[in-house]
């Protein structure tokens, strides 16, 4: 049995820099996978690649065991079951809370628009945004925009969820109630990939760890292996530089 | 217990008041000042009892007002076809201007050969070859009223003016916005509709509404093809009075019409300024 989520052999280059070279993972269901490494590893490609945003130079994507980096693949239906938020946010600036999520279901799923609201709606209750619904984003902090980025990303019922640096861009507070949000997800079953520096929610949260270093899957494990008992000097750099800069 | 300003504050206050009020008596001296010169300008001119008879007669601005307001009505109808057009036409080629398949590059060169041509050919020549050419083909399904023909040497050339305005509005939109609707699994049409063009008209408002309202005025222009409107018809006055008043009657018209969408304009352009300090950034 294949995994969800496969990612075999990718290479992708940006002209002569080789960004991510021969990368392989799985990702199986309901796992969660954070993915570590400097900035600069290969961390945002990666993700960008698994969500089609990037050509691959080599390789392929396999969603639920179909190439869904083949040639002539409809990427939009792709797309479509595969959830994505992004450091900065991205919310619409001109849909109201509730239009950022039911827009995809609404377009993409051919979901009806009062049905969408309500399902909107019980989403943000169940994560306490209810009373911002109606707002429009601009009034919202950092964080409750993130949660909304988070929640329209799930909104659609992806298979996988790809968060990549979701919490760079918060201060510590806004941090803990997005990492609150993503841990409930993972409850629920959802599967996730996770490109992060926090490295304490990595170890709570992460079924496995890949640390991601020029490009390539230096090492992988379980939080315990990577975190307790690392093999190679690249990652122990990598914890002792993260460990003096009090993330660890 | 209730807030009691520092002296140190209600010094600062009172001092302000002092300088605000002593702005307002500048302002106010130097206005009555410099109009009491031009009324001294002009009216100690040698020739202005005869341009106060032959462009200010109250008498002929009677006289002309109703032609003149039914030659405005004309321009009226023209203008709101005309807007109604530009608009269209100005988006379709901006969007065209934007896309990247190179399937489409045919449509890329044509609408930019196109906005390169009408920004740069005069209005008025447009207007004529539009006008007199078209006519002198002699096909016979396409109409040959001034009017008609006016008009779409109008929409020709505002259309290239307003892609323009719409392409920069369009291309100001951060291509994050596109990638997080592509990402969402929104089709190309779909995030241009619902996610880039919504932002992209919100940005171009202000430089939008400013080349209608400039439309507005040069939809007088179609009176050199003979269209009876609201500068045909002070001609016609003109003609037979030797009086140049229903021009000016003509003009002070034009900028009744004018001046509701320039102010609308203002408001909403001082809004939108408003809303972006409130938020640091839009």
């Amino acid at each position: 049995m294949s995994a969800l989520f496969e990612v075999k052999n990718i290479r992708k280059s940006f002209g002569e820099n080789l960004v991510l070279d021969d990368v392989s993972i799985d990702f199986p269901a309901q796992s969660a996978t954070v993915i570590i490494g400097a900035s600069g590893s290969g961390k945002s490609t990666l993700m960008r690649c698994m969500n089609l945003l990037e050509e691959l130079n080599d390789g392929q994507i396999n969603l639920d065991g179909a190439d869904i980096s083949a040639y002539g693949t409809d990427i939009d239906t792709v797309r479509g079951q595969i959830g994505s938020v992004f450091q900065a946010f991205n919310l619409f600036p001109h849909l109201s809370v509730v239009d950022n999520i039911t827009l995809a279901p609404r377009l993409v799923h051919g979901v009806k628009k009062d049905v969408a609201d309500k399902n909107a709606r019980e989403l943000l209750k169940r994560f306490g945004l209810l009373e911002k619904a109606d707002e429009f984003p601009n009034l919202l902090s950092g964080g409750q925009q993130q949660r909304v980025a988070i929640i329209r990303a799930v909104a659609t019922n992806p298979k996988i969820l790809l968060l990549d640096e979701v919490t760079s861009a918060l201060d510590p507070v806004l941090i803990a109630e997005v990492l609150t949000l993503i841990a409930e997800l993972k409850e629920e079953g959802m599967t996730m990939v996770i490109a992060t520096h926090e490295m304490g929610f990595a170890k709570k949260i992460a079924d496995s760890v890949v640390f991601l270093h020029k490009g390539r899957v230096h090492e992988s494990g379980t939080p315990d292996q990577i975190f307790g008992s690392p093999q190679t000097q690249e990652l122990k750099d990598f914890l002792s530089a993260l460990h003096q800069a009090g993330r660890l | 217990m209730t807030y009691q300003p520092s002296s140190l504050q209600l010094q600062r206050e009172a001092a302000k008041r002092r300088a605000s009020r002593r702005s307002t008596l500048i302002a106010l001296s130097s206005t009555l000042a410099v109009g009491f010169l031009l009324v001294l300008l002009i009216t100690g001119a040698q020739g202005y009892e005869m341009v106060k008879n032959s462009f200010f007669n109250w008498s002929y601005a009677k006289e002309a007002m109703p032609s003149v307001f039914r030659g405005l009505l004309l321009n009226l109808r023209v203008l709101i076809v005309a807007e109604f057009f530009v608009l269209l036409l100005g988006l379709l080629i901006a969007i065209a201007r934007t896309t990247t398949s190179p399937v489409l590059y045919p449509l890329r060169l044509v609408a930019t050969i196109y906005t390169d041509l009408f920004r740069g050919l005069p209005l008025l020549l447009v207007l004529l070859l539009v006008g007199l050419g078209i006519p002198g083909l002699r096909i016979s399904w396409i109409p040959n009223s001034a009017v008609v023909l006016g008009t779409v040497a109008l929409v020709l050339t505002y259309s290239a003016y307003v892609a323009e305005v719409i392409r920069a509005g369009i291309e100001g939109v951060n291509p994050t916005q596109r990638q997080a609707a592509r990402a969402l699994g929104l089709s190309q049409s779909q995030t241009l509709e619902h996610v880039v063009l919504p932002q992209a008209f919100r940005n171009v408002t202000p430089p939008l509404l400013n080349d209608l309202v400039s439309l507005q005025k040069d939809s007088g222009l179609i009176s050199v093809l003979g269209a009876v409107d609201a500068i045909r018809a002070a001609g016609i006055q003109t003609a037979q009075s030797f009086n140049f008043t229903p021009y000016l009657v003509a003009g002070a018209l034009f900028v009744l019409l004018t001046i509701p969408l320039t102010r609308f304009t203002d408001w909403l352009t001082r809004r939108q300024d408003a809303r972006q300090r409130a938020q640091g950034q839009w």
